[in-house]
């Protein structure tokens, strides 16, 4: 079946075999519902996928070594040892020293303003990019550093978040598996309206049967029927979902939490959220169909 | 002249009741004019029904320009449909539509251009004598006026076939009058016309007419004339 032979309305005199009460049956505020479900759980899914990148990006390949040894001297001695190894690793592409600066405004939150001059021990802290893949030779590694260090410990910062990253890919997971429901729910609705107008209409379609209108004719009359609702649900759906998603961005933006913040809708996520009232119209005109011309097949 | 309709033993049954129509036999002669009498419940609407293709036979064999439509696939039938023209008795006009474009349905149904259907269907309305109520709807309409509609509907496509089912029921003598005129031009035509009427009034003013009678879903045919092949001339009762 061709695209522009299943939008093809019928002519403008035939519209009126069945009466349009636009936005005056409940057909367009249930998909309006819908689509706004629709929206947000789309939004979601985009969103969380965007995260789940985010986080895998930033933090899949790199890891932490401390170099954790109460005697200052010992310390430098053995960070110093370290950078030496680590410089020589093939699977380091980068290992630079958290300065002193950097160190007093982690620790800060903590141990206060000036913890770095009162004596205290504080790890020496190397950050540590690693070609991708590298992190599953992460124990010759440690074992290699060991050797150069004793008191070098590693933190794998993409083992310490795999959990949450698989949570936010699984939540992905089940925004589109919401997405598909949702689609599902909506055809199911339309076949229903369009078997329950077929039955209200049953009179205009056997004059029309007989007087030599094909199914495809008849079915016309429906499936534009059913899209003008589908298109104006969807329109006032997407709208509505469209607004609570600013709000909630705006909210997310006021946390100022870079976790949380990583949870935002990709540059190509409101495109993509654009098609949802298309497909939606698309998905009403095909379930419309489907169900009209299966219907006047039982009909001589 | 060839037939266009053949009916051979056909029955028809509604579900598990007993037979509407037994063993019908009969043929049409291409552009004959055919009443179809009998009392109420002999089976009239149910034989059109046949006709105009809104039902099969539960047997039988019906054949209509020439090919089996018993058979006949469903992709088939609406072309068929458009070669025949229905005066429903209860007239079966679209509620939403104005009487000009319950007129004009069937042509826009075989895909006529609207600028080629305007002249046509005005034509039609003014030989009906409803010029002036043709942006009606049809709950505005007498009954009168919706039966006029309904056979303007039926004729406008110049059908092969008029089959029409009690098409004076709701008019005045007058009227009635008016119609059958319109159905004996049509007739002359070359269209074949078949009337189902009680009317006994209507019979003696075609003197071409043809008659057949059914009683009790039997087709009552003394002369035989009717029979396929036919045997006789057709004699009025």
């Amino acid at each position: 079946m061709k695209l522009g032979a299943l939008l093809a309305f019928p002519p403008a005199a035939d519209r009126q075999l069945l009466p349009e009460g636009r936005l005056a049956g409940p057909m367009p505020w249930v998909i309006a519902i819908m689509m706004f479900l629709t929206v947000l759980a789309a939004a979601g899914g985009l969103a969380l996928g965007e995260a789940a990148r985010t986080l895998g990006a930033g933090l899949a390949d790199r890891a932490t070594v401390q170099i954790v040894e109460a005697d200052a001297a010992a310390r430098e001695a053995q960070a110093a040892a370290a950078l030496r190894t680590l410089a020589r690793l093939p699977d380091v592409t980068r290992a630079t020293r958290v300065g002193e600066a950097e160190m007093a405004r982690l620790l800060a939150p903590w141990l206060g303003d000036g913890a770095l001059g009162r004596d205290v021990p504080i790890p020496v802290l190397i950050d540590v990019t690693l070609r991708p893949g590298a992190t599953a030779r992460l124990p010759e590694l440690r074992a290699a550093l060991r050797r150069a260090a004793p008191a070098v410990r590693i933190d794998d910062h993409g083992a310490a978040l795999a959990p949450v990253t698989r949570l936010i890919r699984l939540l992905g997971r089940l925004a589109v598996a919401l997405v598909l429901l949702m689609a599902t729910a909506t055809a199911c609705v339309v076949m229903l309206a369009a078997r329950a107008a077929l039955d209200t209409h049953r009179g205009t379609i056997d004059v029309m049967h007989l007087l030599g209108a094909t199914d495809v004719q008849i079915a016309r009359l429906f499936q534009r029927r059913m899209a003008l609702d589908a298109l104006f649900g969807g329109l006032i759906g997407f709208a509505a979902g469209g607004i609570v998603l600013l709000l909630i961005g705006r909210r997310l933006a006021a946390l100022g939490s870079e976790l949380v913040g990583a949870v935002a809708l990709p540059g190509f996520g409101w495109a993509v959220l654009l098609l949802l009232p298309a497909g939606g119209v698309l998905l009403a005109t095909l379930a419309a169909r489907r169900t009209v011309l299966g219907a006047l097949k039982r009909m001589l | 002249m060839a037939n266009i309709v053949q009916f051979e033993n056909v029955g028809l049954r509604y579900g598990q009741g007993t037979e509407t129509l037994v063993d019908v036999s009969f043929s049409l002669s291409e552009g004959g004019f055919y009443f179809l009498t009998g009392p109420s419940g002999a089976g009239k609407t149910s034989l059109l029904k046949l006709l105009y293709l809104a039902q099969r036979p539960s047997r039988g064999l019906i054949r209509l320009f020439g090919e089996d439509v018993v058979t006949l696939s469903r992709n088939r039938l609406p072309g068929f449909r458009r070669r025949i023209g229905v005066v429903f008795q209860d007239f079966r006009l679209v509620p939403y539509l104005s009487a000009f474009d319950n007129v004009a349905l069937p042509l826009r149904v075989a895909g006529v251009e609207e600028r080629d259907l305007v002249t046509p269907v005005e034509e039609m309305l003014a030989w009906v004598g409803l010029s002036e109520r043709s942006g009606a709807r049809p709950a505005t309409l007498s009954g009168g006026e919706q039966q006029r509609v309904a056979i303007a509907r039926a004729v406008i496509g110049r059908p092969e076939i008029l089959v029409a089912d009690e098409p004076t029921g709701n008019v005045d003598p007058e009227m009635a009058g008016r119609l059958l005129y319109l159905f004996d031009a049509l007739h002359k035509l070359g269209t074949t016309i078949v009337v189902a009427t009680h009317d006994v009034h209507l019979l003696s003013r075609v003197s071409s007419a043809e008659m057949m009678r059914l009683d009790r879903g039997r087709l009552s045919d003394p002369t035989g004339a009717l029979r396929y092949p036919p045997r006789g001339p057709v004699a009025a009762s």
